[in-house]
């Protein structure tokens, strides 16, 4: 299946773009399986999770915990901890 | 009758006094109407602006849910909820929020807990730049943040919300701050 991820803030400075579709493994199933797929893809993505728990995700513009399934997901997003208001 | 609130997520500036005489004309009921505006601030003259990134798809929706559970626990009258992003300069306007009630309990409380979640919820990012034209670091969450939302007894999304303090849920006399309880 063809997805698309968004990133924000330092995830997307650190992963070096703003977007991208990517076709995933039938294995990757929930949000914390994207996270440990994109981590193998290379080192900009090891950067960018280094921390597990401090990055955040949204499954189509909805805040997610990591074992949010995301089968049927068009848009996935991770971005930093809020700092707006 | 509560009036479709208005929200925004824009660039440009907002006018206090405009929306504030908008949302009074909404319901001759209203008799409080809390206006609540962020500004960017100079922090000792360190800064001179902040850049705020938004995830464009997602702020209007996320901000929605948030005055819509708002909407759901007090008697609002009207509420506006308008945030910048962008460039935005020392002393300029960040964010507004602005709600109408027939009491001053009401309107008070909406509008901190609006406060609250836009600040960890609403999916935007604040960059420094210094006054010396460096830019700075993306500002950090705080920790206080998140305390501040755990005290109000619900999450505004549909699916839980991703905090890692959150306390048991409890609930909370009408009108009483988040601050006020945590002191």
């Amino acid at each position: 299946m063809s997805i698309k991820l968004v990133y924000f803030a330092w995830v997307r400075e650190r992963i070096g773009k703003t977007d991208e579709e990517v076709s995933l493994p039938f294995d990757v199933a929930t949000v914390a399986d994207l996270v440990t797929w994109l981590k193998s893809r290379g080192e900009e993505y090891e950067y960018a999770f280094e921390n597990e728990g401090i990055v955040r995700a949204a499954v189509d513009h909805l805040h997610v915990r990591p074992d949010a399934s995301i089968i049927e997901a068009r848009e996935i997003a991770f971005f930093p901890p809020m700092t707006g208001g | 009758m509560t009036a479709a609130p208005t929200i925004r997520i824009q660039r440009e500036d907002f006018d206090v006094s405009g929306e504030t005489a908008a949302i009074r004309g909404q319901a001759a009921d209203v008799g409080a109407i809390v206006t609540f505006t962020g500004l960017c601030r100079s922090e000792d003259d360190r800064l001179a602006a902040l850049e705020i990134e938004h995830y464009p798809g997602m702020a209007q929706a996320e901000v929605t849910r948030i005055v819509g559970e708002a909407m759901l626990r007090w008697p609002t009258l009207g509420v506006t909820v308008i945030h910048r992003h962008g460039t935005i300069q020392v002393g300029e306007n960040i964010v507004l929020v602005i709600v109408a009630s027939g009491h001053r309990r009401a309107a008070f409380a909406a509008a901190e807990f609006l406060m609250d979640w836009l600040k960890l919820s609403a999916p935007f990012w604040k960059r420094e730049h210094h006054s010396d034209g460096t830019v700075g670091e993306w500002v950090e969450a705080r920790a206080s943040d998140e305390l501040a939302v755990s005290s109000w007894d619900c999450a505004p999304n549909a699916q839980e919300h991703q905090t890692a303090s959150r306390s048991p849920l409890r609930k909370v006399p009408e009108g009483l701050t988040s601050r006020q309880r945590n002191r």
